[in-house]
């Protein structure tokens, strides 16, 4: 599968964040958005999420014609991704302008998104919040997540005592639980030691082999082969 | 070849899987559980209303029987509205309502459900109380089941009203009393039929409750679509 | 470019309107209020107290028409988007609540002769009352929300909400009413009305009318030179544009 992202432009309470932005990725590749602080990098991954309404410009997924997309755990994503295109169709047909707003609903589901915020309950445990997002977010094996991201010993300790490490790797740890194609990741290293990071790594280089894609908003460097994407402030 | 096993163990995987919505009422209702004080200070500030009003009004005892399913009822409603604040802010402050937005399940159905918990967990005890309540008001027996009644009828719909105001306020940061002053006009007609319910003598109880479950019906069906829409354009 | 050209339109527009509804103003509302005060005959009930009558009536249809508005434009916001309707929302929801509170003083003094208390909890009264609450709620809203594009979509859905929910209010009230008051003898208005009386009544009606519509386009040009303002200051903040621009703002 693929992305297209053209003319992407947002605004919020009437400030230009970014305008004209456009990007392509592949199946397999990553893309890591760069920039000093306020030039909008969290703010095209939540655009990407379908959490920010675009100013203009679309954003286009298309599927890949590669066996690799066959793979199991994304077969059932095919359906909704011909939706998509589908979707897209009929708003050509109908006439729509271009530069009006749109984002088309399914994109959301196709995504993984982490941003700054750990979204876990502070009363509930560990394994308990994992379980409500896999279920949420259309469901897996949470053990073996939390094993893979090494928080199997606290699984069963409610989220308000983890350190902010172990609250990142919690997150991070719907990645490995519910299959989505698409990881939109904000600052995802962020509170990580190095253990940890190396295994972040992995997964993300796991998740590429499998053809899937990645957008990552960073300033440190991340341990994968990625295209950049450097934002500037807008003129 | 090896489709049919992965079928089988999707299926099995599906079967132990709980739905989106019933995951998310179970995780509400637990955290409500065990935070705990949610449950038992709308209680409290319930029985403080029903405490501090025969100070305003004097102790004379046939007064207070006569006007003690209004003081029941706007007891109640103050407690929901009051209580209601938090329902969506919580969520959007750690990030769970992004998900909510990146799920299958529509918001609309999540607002629901989110409705239900908390009527659940705060509107339901207050139902629960209003007989004990309504004996220290002085209410006979019958208008004690009519009280009770009309309050479990009509606090869905108050509880499903202060949610489209918890919607439109839950980026503010102080946003318990506007959602007040935002949805008490809104639930006139609902006080109204539910203290007419709950102790008019002239009208009887069947017309203004069944008006009442109309009116609970109807904010089941319609309130979800103004909340979710609040909750869509409150991220940006 | 869309976004600024709507309301360029729109002032060029306001420039050639507002003449003519403030001149139409002057002379309806003039002329009605000659006929109303001076022509019209008095009650022989009510005395020369049926005179608050053609402030009244008119002001309680304008606060009924005023939410229309919004709410037509609470569509243009929410389905449309377009620039226009969030101002158009804005100006109007303040107009709205002053007609809806001139409803209610004129109510009121009419009501001291003929009551003999200021308020009474008459069924219309008491649904204007619970209306000028959703107008006052609105204008709330708008001023706690910083961002006008978000405060608009909010405020739009709340005013839809209210749309709804003002016909219920408004049968729960009458209920209500004849429940605890079943013979009400106070009329206002309705078909018995005599000519020499419907007549200072309608040319009040369309006066107000055009004084809303004169009121509400200054308002939204108001608006669009105040969103303009800040659209320039943020602007300079950024450092994109010559301070110069912005250092004459005129109110």
């Amino acid at each position: 599968m693929q992305i297209e992202a053209s003319a992407l432009s947002v605004e919020r309470g009437g400030r230009v964040i970014f305008a004209g932005l456009g990007f392509g990725l592949r199946a397999g590749e990553a893309l890591l958005v760069k920039g000093p602080n306020g030039a909008g990098k969290s703010t095209l991954l939540r655009a990407l999420a379908g959490l920010l309404p675009l100013a203009s410009g679309d954003i286009r997924i298309t599927p890949a014609t590669e066996a690799r997309l066959d793979h199991d755990d994304f077969g059932s994503i095919r359906s909704k991704i011909m939706n998509v295109i589908d979707f897209k169709g009929l708003e050509r047909d109908s006439g729509e302008k271009p530069g009006s707003t749109f984002s088309p609903p399914a994109l959301a589901e196709l995504c993984h998104y982490i941003g700054h915020a750990d979204a876990l309950k502070p009363a509930l445990t560990l394994a308990e919040n994992l379980a409500f997002y896999a279920a949420l977010l259309g469901g897996g094996e949470i053990a073996a997540a939390l094993a893979r991201l090494g928080l199997a010993g606290i699984a069963d300790l409610p989220a308000a005592y983890l350190s902010a490490g172990q609250k990142r790797r919690a997150a991070l740890a719907r990645l490995v639980a519910v299959a989505r194609p698409i990881w939109l990741l904000d600052e995802p290293l962020t509170a990580l030691d190095t253990m940890s990071q190396t295994i972040v790594g992995e997964l993300m280089r796991e998740h590429l082999e499998m053809g899937g894609l990645i957008v990552a908003a960073t300033h440190a460097p991340l341990p994968i082969a990625a295209r950049d994407l450097v934002l500037g402030r807008p003129l | 070849m090896s489709q049919k096993p992965q079928a089988e163990k999707r299926q099995a995987a599906i079967q132990t899987r709980r739905s989106p919505l019933a995951a998310l009422l179970v995780r509400d209702l637990r955290i409500g559980r065990r935070i705990g004080g949610a449950v038992s200070m709308g209680v409290v500030f319930f029985l403080c209303l029903v405490t501090v009003t025969p100070f305003a009004v004097g102790p004379d005892q046939a007064l207070l029987a006569r006007i003690g399913p209004a003081i029941l009822w706007i007891a109640a409603l103050l407690a929901t509205l009051l209580g209601l604040d938090r329902l969506f802010q919580a969520d959007a402050e750690d990030g769970s309502l992004d998900l909510f937005l990146m799920s299958e399940t529509p918001l609309e159905l999540i607002v629901v459900v989110k409705c239900l918990g908390h009527w659940l967990l705060t509107g339901l005890p207050l139902v629960a109380a209003s007989p004990i309540f309504g004996l220290m008001l002085g209410l006979e027996p019958a208008a004690l089941a009519r009280v009770t009644a009309s309050l479990l009828a009509g606090t869905p719909a108050l509880t499903l009203l202060g949610a489209v105001g918890a919607a439109l306020t839950v980026s503010l940061r102080r946003g318990g009393l506007l959602l007040a002053v935002l949805i008490l006009p809104l639930s006139v007609p609902v006080l109204i039929f539910g203290v007419a319910a709950a102790g008019d003598p002239v009208v009887g109880f069947k017309t203004p409750f069944l008006i009442l479950c109309g009116l609970t019906l109807a904010a089941v069906a319609l309130t979800p679509f103004a909340a979710a829409a609040a909750l869509r354009h409150a991220g940006d | 470019m869309q976004n600024y050209a709507n309301p360029t339109h729109f002032l060029r527009l306001v420039r050639v309107l507002l003449p003519v509804t403030a001149g139409l103003t002057t002379g309806l509302l003039a002329v009605g209020l000659y006929l109303a005060l001076f022509v019209a005959p008095a009650d022989y009930q009510q005395g020369e107290t049926v005179r608050i009558m053609y402030l009244h009536v008119p002001s309680a249809w304008m606060a009924m028409f005023v939410y229309l508005v919004m709410t037509s434009a609470a569509i243009g916001t929410l389905v449309f988007r377009h620039p226009l309707a969030d101002v158009a929302q804005k100006a109007a929801a303040p107009l709205g609540a002053a007609f809806t509170f001139l409803c209610l003083t004129t109510g009121s003094l009419w009501g001291k002769p003929e009551w003999g208390t200021w308020w009474v909890w008459d069924a219309r009264l008491t649904s204007v009352l619970v209306l000028f609450l959703i107008y006052l709620g609105i204008i709330a809203l708008w001023q706690v929300i910083e961002d006008p594009g978000k405060a608009a979509r909010l405020v739009a859905i709340f005013t839809l909400v209210g749309a709804v929910n003002v016909p219920i209010i408004k049968f729960s009230v009458d209920w209500w009413h004849t429940l605890h008051q079943p013979a009400s003898v106070f009329r206002m208005g309705g078909p018995t009305i005599a000519a020499s009386m419907l007549w200072p009544l309608l040319i009040m009606a369309v006066g107000f009318t055009t004084l809303f519509l004169t009121l509400h386009m200054l308002a939204m040009r108001n608006e669009i030179l105040r969103r303009r303002l800040r659209r320039l200051s943020m602007l300079a903040a950024d450092g994109a544009a010559p301070l110069g621009v912005v250092a004459e703002p005129a109110e």
